[in-house]
C-alpha cells in the first residue's frame, strides 16, 4: 500500500521533483501461442478476465485455461478507466460484491506480489442540493448496515480534507455536503492487470494475445470450443469477459444481452505538484477527479448518449465536465489537458453487472459493469473464477444473474448517480 | 524588433518582441535551461516548437500558466518566467483571463499556413470557396520562416482575398467525425504587459467544414546515442534556424550527425553563419544530391558510415566532444564541437487523422509514417502526404547499436528520461505490443505526448527486433505498428475549455414569475434541478424549524399562499386527447367529466412509477396535465416518443405549457374567505364548487382558472394564471391577505404538509423502484383498460410478497425526527458475523409536524402494509431510535378538511 | 460532435438530439408474450459493431423522432427516414466488422 503523498500549499511556484516510480519487473507474462484444447477459456484479456484467470489458478486449482485476447492485454478499458476504487453502494447486493472487491484490494498487492499504487486516500461524493443530500444520507445509513466505512462529512469538512475546493454558496450549485469512505482511493490500472497477468502466467495460465474469437463450437446447447483467427480451441468451458463487446460474442453463441455500449471519456493534465490527496466525485455536476502518484490530474466525464464501439466521444463532453470541474475547483484553471480518450461501457437497463450463467452450458458470462469496473476487477474475478470452477454462482454474484430481467429483479444503482462511477 | 527585457528564473534577459523566449535565451548564451525529471540531468533546448521536449517552464508573471514549452512562449516586456523540472504548479492566485468560444462554418478549413497549407487555400479561393485557415505560428509560411524566406507573392497575395479568414496562433487541437475540428488560438499571451485587459486570452473554435485540408509539416527527429542529452545537442533544424535567422551567436564549432540530406542543408546555414563546421557524419554509404554537392563546395569535411556514438561534457555538463564510430569496422574515434546538430529524419505530424481512426502507413522512402488521404471532405497536404519537397533521401536509422551501460543514458524520451536501456528491460519482460513498451517506460507519456520519441521508439524496437537473434526479423518499422494519438494535439488549459460556462452561466437557472417577489420576501432557495424555488421564508432572527413551523399552522389555521409555478404543465389537444392519456396514466381519464380534475400516476413499461399529477380535463378533447418539478421534460418527451413513434394514428397534440402559466396555490380553512374577495363572478363556495373542479373566471379583468386541489389536506385553490399577470394576482392576494395573516410558505413546509396526508413525492419517497401497489395505490391501478407498464406488474418479482410498501413511522420519542434515508431493522437486531444488519426499509420523508405535536415519518418497508403497529429499530450511528409502524396518512383520515 | 440529419430541419450539431437507441421495435401485444418475451421487449436493443438504424429525437429543434443509418465503429452517418416509412438499405457495409447483435 503506498499513500506518501504529502499535499504540498498550492499556489508557491517552484521546482518540484516529481515523485519516483518504481522500477518494473524484469519478467512479466509469458506471450504464448494457442494450445489445440484447453480446460477454461476466458474471452477477453483486460482487468477481469485475468482476474477471473487468476483466481480459477488460485482459488481453485485449474491451471489448463486460455486467456484469449483480440487486441493487446488489459488494451480496452483496464488502460482507459480513472481507477477509483470504492464500496459504498447503495443496495446490498451490490454492497456486497464491492466491499468482497475492496477487501481483496486492500492486500493484492501482497497477494500478487506487485507494486501497483494502490492509495486509500479516501473518496469523497460530494451532494449539491438538498434532495441530493437526503438521496447520499440514505447510501451512508444503508453502507453503515452493510459494515462498510462510510461517513458524512459537512461543506466545511470536506474543505478541511480538500483545501482547493469550493464551497462558497456563489456557485450554481454549492457543495452541500458529502459522504467521505476513507478505504476508498485509487490505483495504478495498468499494473493492476499486469500483476494479475503475471501472476496467472506464473500459474501456468496461457496468455494469447493478438487473437480474435470470431464463433463459438456449440452443440447440444453445450459450447465445446471457441473458433479464433488463430484457429479452434477445445475447451469444455468458456467465460466471456470482454467489457465493450459483451452483446457481440453473446450474438456469436446465440443469444441476446440487454447491454448498450457507450463511449465514456477521461482525461490527465500533465504532472503537477501535489494539490489532491482525496479522489472527489460529484454526480450531480459529472466531476470524477483525482490526483494520481506522479501528479497528474485524472478525470473522468459522462457517457456520450449513442452506441458506439469507436472508442471516442464527443469532445463538448470533455468541455462541459472541465466547466464543472472549475466550478468546484478554481486553481485548476491553468492546468492543462494534456490527453483525452474514449472507452467503450457495456451498460445493463439497472445499471449494475450481469454475472453468471447463460443460456449456453458452460458458457459464461461477465459483462455490463458500464462506468465502475475497475473498482470490481478483484472481487468480479474472485466470483466469476467460483462460477465457472463450480457451474453455479458465487452468493455474491447470485442476485446479478442474467435472467433478473425476465423476473424483474433488477439492482437498480442509477438512483446514487446518474453516472455510477 | 524592438528590444525587450524579461526575467528567466531570476535573471533577466534581452529579446526582440515576439522571437521565441528559446532563442533569446540561446541568443544569450544559456545553454542548460534546466534539469530532467528523474535523472536530474542538465538538459537544453533542443527543438524549435511544441515538440521540444526538455525546455519545459512555468509563468510567473500573467498568466501563470505551466508546462509550457519555451520554443512557443513569445518574448513580451514584462514575461517572467521559471524553469520546472518535470512537474508544473498551479498557482492559487485567481485566473481573472477572460476565455471564449465561436463557432465557426465554412467551405474549406486549412490547417498549418505552410507552403502546402497556403497553396491549398490558394486552390480553394479560386474555386470561389470561403477558407479558413489556421496555423500556431504568429505569421504565415511554416518551414519558409525557419529559413528566413519570405512567401511567393501568389501565396502572399490570398491575404487580401475577402473569402479568407486567416487565424494565426490558432492550434487544431482535435480532429472529429464529419469534420468538426476544435482549434485554440491564443488572443493575448504574445502582447504581454500589452494585453488589453478585455480580450479573451483564449479562444476555442469550433469549426464545421465542408472540406478539411491537412497540411500540418513535420517534426526533426532526434537520434539515439549515449549521452545524446546533453545541452549543446540540439536539432539540425532548429539549430541552424536559430544561428541564422535568429542570430544565436553562442555556437563556435559544430558537428552534424546525420541520416539524410536535410543533416547538410542545415550545416551549410551554420556555416553560411559562420559556426565552423568540424564535419558531417552521414550514417549512409552514399549520398547525392544538391546539398551534398554545395557542402562539399562549401569545403566542409564529410564522413559516411559513422554514427554518433557517444558525447562527453565539461563540468556544466553542456556538450564538448563528441565520440564516433565506423559502422562497419566499429572503430571509435573522438571530436570536439560545442554544438551537435542532429538530423534523424522527419516525422510527419499524423495527430489528427488518427483521432478519428485513419491509419498512418509507413514510407521506405520518406523513413517515415506518411498519411495520404484524399476524399470528398478530407486530404493531407506537405509533409504529411509525402510532399518532403527536398532532396532528403534518409537512411532508415534510429542510431548505432549500444552496449548496456552506454544505453542506460541513450534517452529516447527526454522528458520521461526514459532511455533505450527502458526499451530493451520492457522487451525483457516479455512485452510484445508498442503500447505496453509505451506503458512500461512512459514513453510518449509526457506534455509533449511523444513527439519527437514516439518515432524513435517504433525505430527502436525495429532496430532491436532485427539485431536480436533468434527472434523473427521485421520487415520494417511498420511491423512494430505505431503508438497511438490523442486528442488535444498539445495541451489546452482547463479554462479555455470551460469558457464561459462559469458561475451563473455553468447551468441556466430558471426562476418563477414571481421570484423576484420571493426575494424580497427573504426566501431562502432550494434548487430544484435547475428551478430556484422558494425553500422556506424565514423572518427576521428565525431558524429554518420555527419558520417552516408558523407556515404549517399558517396552513392548517388560517390560510398561506405557495408559488407551485415550477410544476411542469403539458396542454394536450387532440380529438384521441382522452384515449391517449388512458394509455399514458394507469388510471382512467376517459371518464373525468369535462371541467374537472384527477390525480394520475404513470409508469414506464417496466411498471415502475416515473410520474405524477394532476390533469384537469379543461374540453372534450382538451386537457392540462401538471407533472413533477423536475419531470417536465422527461414527460413531455415521453409522450411524444409515443404519440409518434408508437401511436401516430392518435390525434393528440402536447405543448409545454410550465412558463406559461403560473400557479399559485392558496392553502388553509380561510382561504375561501379570502378568495371571495377577488373572485366574483362564480360561486365559490363548497358546493357549487366542489374538490376535483376546475373553473375559468376572472381576477380584475384577468382571465383565471382556479381548481379544487388540495396538496395539503387543507381546502385549497390552485389560481392559474398567465405568466405575465402572476406578480398582480399574487400581490392582490398579498395586500387582501393581510388580515388573514396570510402567510407565503416554501418547499419545505409543503412537504411536511403532504407528509402528514401520506401523499408521496416521487423522487423522495420513490427511487426509480416502486410499482403503484407498493405505494399503497392500487386504486389507482385501472383493471379495465391496457395502459403502459400494467404487463410488468406480472413479472414474478412485481408481484412477490415482502416488497417495501410506503408506510409511516412514528417514532417512540415524540421529539426525535429520524433522519431522511435511514434504514429501519427489525426491533433490536443485531449484527451477523459478516458485520452485517439485516434491514426491512428506509425512511423517506420525516419531520416533525406541528399539527400532531411530534415528530413523524414515512417509510418503505417490506410488506410493511402488513405489519401495522409493529415496532422496529432505526441505527443511527451508536444510536438506536424506535417507532411503530403506521397507516400513512396521519391527519384528517376522512378527508374532511379539504372542503 | 456528431453531425445530425434532422429530416425537418437539416444538419444539426448533435447536442440539439436525444437518442433513442434500435429503431423499428414496435410495442408488442403485452398480453400474448411470455415474462421472457416481455423482458426481451423491454430491455433488449440492438447493439451492432457497425451500421445500426437508430431512433433519434431533435428535442432542441422540432421536437421530430426520426430513424437514421449511423454506423457504431466509423460514426459514418447514412440515411435519415421517418417512422412508419420504408426503412432504406443499410449503407455498404464492406470493410465494417460483424453486422449482427
Amino acid at each position: 500500500m503506498t499513500n506518501t503523498n504529502q499535499i504540498l500549499t498550492p499556489g508557491t511556484i517552484g521546482r518540484r521533483r516529481a515523485a519516483i516510480i518504481p522500477e518494473q519487473p524484469p519478467q512479466l507474462w509469458k506471450s504464448v501461442k494457442p494450445k489445440k484444447a484447453y480446460d477454461i477459456v476466458i474471452v477477453g484479456g483486460g482487468g477481469h478476465g485475468l482476474a477471473t484467470a487468476y483466481y480459477l489458478a488460485k482459488n481453485h486449482g485449474l491451471t489448463n485455461i486460455a486467456v484469449v485476447e483480440k487486441g493487446w492485454l488489459a488494451g480496452g478499458n483496464a488502460a482507459r478507466n480513472t481507477t477509483i476504487i470504492r464500496s459504498n453502494y447503495l443496495w446490498d447486493e451490490s454492497a456486497s460484491i464491492y466491499e468482497h472487491s475492496l477487501k481483496l484490494w486492500e492486500t493484492l498487492e501482497e497477494d500478487l506480489g506487485y507494486e501497483m499504487f494502490f492509495s486509500q486516500r479516501g473518496v469523497l461524493t460530494l451532494a449539491h442540493s438538498v434532495s441530493d443530500v437526503r438521496s447520499k444520507r440514505r447510501n451512508l445509513y444503508a453502507n453503515a448496515l452493510n459494515g462498510i466505512d462510510s461517513e458524512w462529512l459537512t461543506p466545511q469538512e470536506v474543505k478541511k480534507l480538500v483545501p482547493i475546493i469550493n464551497i462558497s454558496e456563489d456557485v450554481r450549485y454549492p457543495v452541500h455536503g458529502a459522504t467521505y469512505q476513507p478505504r476508498g482511493g485509487i490505483a495504478k490500472h495498468d499494473w493492476v492487470a499486469w500483476g494479475y497477468a503475471k501472476a496467472a502466467s506464473d500459474l501456468g495460465v496461457d496468455i494469447i494475445q493478438g487473437t480474435e474469437v470470431t464463433g463459438f463450437d456449440i452443440r447440444n446447447n453445450k459450447v465445446q470450443g471457441v473458433h479464433t483467427s488463430q484457429g479452434t480451441i477445445a475447451t469444455g468451458k468458456v467465460g466471456l469477459v470482454a467489457a465493450g463487446h459483451s452483446s457481440i460474442l453473446a450474438n456469436l453463441a446465440g443469444f441476446s444481452i440487454p447491454i448498450q455500449s457507450r463511449p465514456l471519456q477521461a482525461l490527465v493534465s500533465p504532472l503537477l505538484e501535489q494539490v489532491l490527496n482525496t479522489v472527489v466525485m460529484s454526480g450531480a455536476v459529472h466531476v470524477y477527479v483525482s490526483q494520481a502518484h506522479k501528479g497528474e490530474l485524472v478525470m473522468g466525464a459522462g457517457t456520450d448518449a449513442f452506441n458506439s464501439y469507436a472508442q471516442r466521444g464527443g469532445f463538448h463532453v470533455v468541455e462541459h465536465q472541465l466547466a464543472a470541474a472549475l466550478e468546484l475547483f478554481p486553481i485548476f484553471s491553468r492546468a492543462q489537458v494534456l490527453r483525452t480518450w474514449g472507452g467503450i461501457v457495456d451498460i445493463a437497463p439497472d445499471a449494475s453487472p450481469i454475472i453468471g450463467l447463460t443460456p449456453v452450458e458452460n458458457l459464461f458470462i461477465n459483462a455490463g459493469w458500464g462506468t465502475g469496473g475497475f473498482k470490481a476487477t478483484p472481487g468480479s474475478g474472485w466470483v466469476m473464477a467460483h462460477t465457472m470452477a463450480n457451474g453455479t454462482p458465487h452468493k455474491l454474484n447470485k442476485p446479478f444473474a442474467l435472467d433478473r430481467f425476465a423476473t424483474g429483479h433488477l439492482i437498480d444503482e442509477h438512483g446514487a448517480a446518474g453516472v455510477a462511477h | 524588433m524592438s528590444e525587450i527585457k524579461f526575467i528567466f528564473d531570476d535573471i533577466t534577459y534581452k529579446g526582440h518582441h515576439g522571437e521565441p523566449m528559446s532563442a533569446a535565451l540561446l541568443r544569450s548564451g544559456l545553454l542548460t535551461i534546466t534539469n530532467s525529471t528523474y535523472h536530474g540531468r542538465p538538459r537544453g533546448i533542443i527543438g524549435l516548437g511544441v515538440e521540444e521536449p526538455n525546455a519545459i517552464v512555468q509563468l510567473i508573471s500573467d498568466t501563470k500558466e505551466s508546462m509550457r514549452p519555451a520554443t512557443v512562449i513569445e518574448v513580451a516586456d514584462g514575461l517572467h518566467v521559471s524553469s520546472l523540472t518535470g512537474v508544473g504548479a498551479l498557482p492559487e492566485a485567481p485566473d481573472e483571463a477572460r476565455y471564449d468560444k465561436t463557432n465557426h462554418y465554412v467551405d474549406t478549413l486549412v490547417i498549418g499556413a505552410g507552403v502546402a497549407g497556403l497553396k491549398a487555400a490558394h486552390e480553394h479561393l479560386q474555386l470561389g470557396r470561403k477558407v479558413l485557415l489556421i496555423d500556431d505560428q504568429p505569421k504565415p509560411g511554416g518551414h519558409l520562416l525557419h529559413l528566413g524566406m519570405n512567401l511567393p507573392s501568389v501565396l502572399l497575395d490570398i491575404f487580401t482575398n475577402e473569402n479568407l479568414t486567416y487565424v494565426p496562433r490558432c492550434t487544431a487541437i482535435g480532429l472529429y467525425d464529419q469534420n468538426y475540428i476544435v482549434a485554440v488560438e491564443r488572443r493575448s499571451d504574445h502582447l504581454g504587459e500589452a494585453a488589453p485587459a478585455e480580450r479573451a486570452r483564449i479562444r476555442v473554435w469550433h469549426i464545421r467544414a465542408d472540406k478539411v485540408v491537412l497540411a500540418p509539416g513535420a517534426f526533426q527527429r532526434p537520434l539515439i546515442f549515449a549521452n545524446n542529452d546533453r545541452p549543446g545537442i540540439m536539432l539540425s533544424h532548429a539549430a541552424a534556424t536559430y544561428v541564422a535567422v535568429y542570430k544565436v551567436a553562442s555556437f563556435r564549432q559544430a558537428i552534424v550527425a546525420t541520416i539524410d540530406n536535410q543533416g547538410y542543408r542545415d550545416a551549410l546555414r551554420l556555416h553560411e553563419a559562420g559556426v565552423k563546421i568540424e564535419g558531417i557524419y552521414d550514417v549512409r554509404q552514399i549520398a547525392s544530391g544538391p546539398s551534398i554537392d554545395a557542402a562539399k563546395a562549401a569545403g566542409i569535411p564529410i564522413r559516411f558510415r559513422t554514427a554518433v556514438i557517444d558525447t562527453l561534457a565539461n563540468e556544466k555538463g553542456a556538450c564538448t566532444k563528441v565520440i564516433l564510430s565506423d559502422i562497419d569496422t566499429n572503430e571509435t574515434f573522438e571530436r570536439s564541437a560545442d554544438l551537435l546538430a542532429v538530423s534523424g529524419g522527419w516525422t510527419p505530424i499524423a495527430d489528427l487523422p488518427t483521432y478519428i481512426g485513419i491509419k498512418p502507413q509507413w514510407s521506405a522512402k520518406h523513413a517515415a509514417f506518411l498519411v495520404n488521404h484524399t476524399t470528398d471532405i478530407l486530404q493531407t497536404a506537405g509533409m504529411l502526404a509525402g510532399e518532403f519537397g527536398g532532396d532528403d533521401d534518409p537512411a532508415i536509422f534510429f542510431g548505432p547499436t549500444l552496449n548496456d551501460e552506454q544505453s542506460r543514458v541513450a534517452y529516447i524520451d527526454f522528458q520521461r528520461d526514459a532511455t533505450l536501456h527502458d526499451l530493451k528491460r520492457a522487451v525483457g519482460a516479455g512485452l510484445q505490443s508498442i503500447e505496453h513498451i509505451k506503458r512500461y517506460t512512459t514513453i510518449g507519456t509526457a506534455h509533449d505526448q511523444g513527439k519527437t520519441s514516439g518515432m524513435l521508439t517504433i525505430g527502436a524496437l525495429w532496430q532491436l527486433n532485427n539485431s536480436t537473434e533468434g527472434k523473427n526479423h521485421s520487415l520494417s518499422p511498420a511491423d512494430i505498428g505505431t503508438l497511438s494519438f490523442r486528442p488535444p494535439y498539445i495541451p489546452v488549459p482547463f479554462a479555455a475549455l470551460a469558457g464561459r460556462e462559469r458561475g451563473p452561466l455553468s447551468d441556466p437557472i430558471r426562476i418563477s414569475p414571481l421570484h423576484q417577489w420571493h426575494v424580497a420576501a427573504g426566501a431562502e432557495f432550494e434548487d430544484v434541478g435547475q428551478w430556484k424555488r422558494p425553500w422556506y421564508f424565514p423572518k427576521t432572527g428565525e431558524s429554518m424549524d420555527q419558520a417552516v413551523r408558523r407556515e404549517c399552522i399558517a396552513a392548517r389555521k388560517g390560510v398561506a399562499i405557495m408559488d407551485a409555478s415550477t410544476l411542469g404543465k403539458i396542454d394536450i389537444q387532440g380529438p384521441d386527447a382522452a384515449v391517449f392519456l388512458d394509455r399514458i396514466y394507469t388510471n382512467m381519464f376517459s371518464t373525468l367529466p369535462e371541467g374537472q380534475c384527477r390525480y394520475g400516476l404513470m409508469c414506464k413499461a417496466d411498471g415502475i412509477v416515473f410520474d405524477d399529477g394532476v390533469t384537469t380535463r379543461l374540453g372534450k378533447n382538451h386537457f392540462l396535465m401538471t407533472t413533477t418539478t423536475g419531470g417536465a421534460a422527461r414527460v413531455l418527451a415521453w409522450l411524444e416518443e409515443w404519440l409518434q413513434t408508437e401511436w401516430p394514428d392518435l390525434k393528440v397534440y402536447c405543448t409545454s405549457v410550465t412558463e406559461h402559466i403560473a400557479t399559485i396555490a392558496l392553502v388553509g380553512p380561510k382561504s375561501r374567505e379570502l378568495l371571495q374577495e377577488l373572485v366574483t363572478d362564480i360561486n365559490i363556495s363548497k358546493d357549487a364548487f366542489p374538490f376535483m373542479h376546475s373553473r375559468n373566471t376572472t381576477i380584475d379583468g384577468i382571465q383565471v382558472r382556479i381548481a379544487r386541489i388540495s396538496f395539503s389536506g387543507e381546502l385549497a385553490f390552485e389560481i392559474n394564471v398567465t405568466h405575465s399577470y402572476a406578480k398582480h394576482i399574487w400581490e392582490r392576494l398579498w395586500t387582501l391577505g393581510r388580515r388573514y395573516e396570510l402567510t407565503p410558505y416554501g418547499t419545505e413546509t409543503m412537504h411536511v404538509l403532504r407528509a402528514e396526508k401520506g401523499y408521496i413525492i416521487i423522487g423522495q419517497d420513490t427511487d426509480g423502484t416502486q410499482t403503484p401497489y407498493d405505494l399503497n395505490m392500487s386504486w389507482i391501478v385501472s383493471k379495465k383498460k391496457e395502459f403502459i407498464g400494467k404487463r410488468s406488474f406480472q413479472l414474478p418479482y412485481l408481484q412477490a410478497s415482502g416488497r417495501p410498501q410506503l408506510v409511516g413511522l412514528l417514532p417512540e420519542d415524540i421529539d426525535e425526527i429520524i433522519p431522511e434515508g435511514a434504514y429501519i431493522t427489525l426491533y433490536s437486531a443485531q449484527a451477523d458475523e459478516d458485520g452485517k444488519t439485516p434491514h426491512t426499509g428506509f425512511v423517506t420523508s420525516s419531520y416533525h409536524s406541528p399539527e400532531m405535536g411530534r415528530a413523524f415519518a414515512l417509510a418503505l418497508i417490506a410488506d410493511g402494509l402488513n405489519r401495522l403497529g409493529e415496532i422496529v429499530s432505526i441505527p443511527i450511528g451508536k444510536k438506536v431510535l424506535s417507532a411503530t409502524i403506521c397507516d400513512a396518512v396521519f391527519i384528517d383520515k376522512e378527508n374532511l378538511r379539504r372542503d | 460532435m456528431l453531425y445530425i440529419p434532422c429530416p425537418y430541419c437539416g444538419l444539426r450539431n448533435e447536442t440539439e438530439f436525444h437518442y433513442g437507441a434500435e429503431a423499428g421495435v414496435g410495442y408488442p401485444d403485452p398480453n400474448t408474450l411470455t415474462d421472457d418475451e416481455w423482458a426481451k421487449y423491454i430491455h433488449i436493443r440492438a447493439n451492432p459493431k457497425g451500421w445500426l438504424a437508430e431512433r433519434w429525437v431533435h428535442f432542441a429543434g422540432c421536437s421530430r423522432w426520426f430513424n437514421l443509418w449511423r454506423n457504431t465503429v466509423t460514426h459514418e452517418i447514412g440515411p435519415a427516414y421517418l417512422p412508419f416509412t420504408e426503412q432504406p438499405k443499410a449503407p455498404s457495409n464492406i470493410g465494417q466488422e460483424e453486422q449482427k447483435a
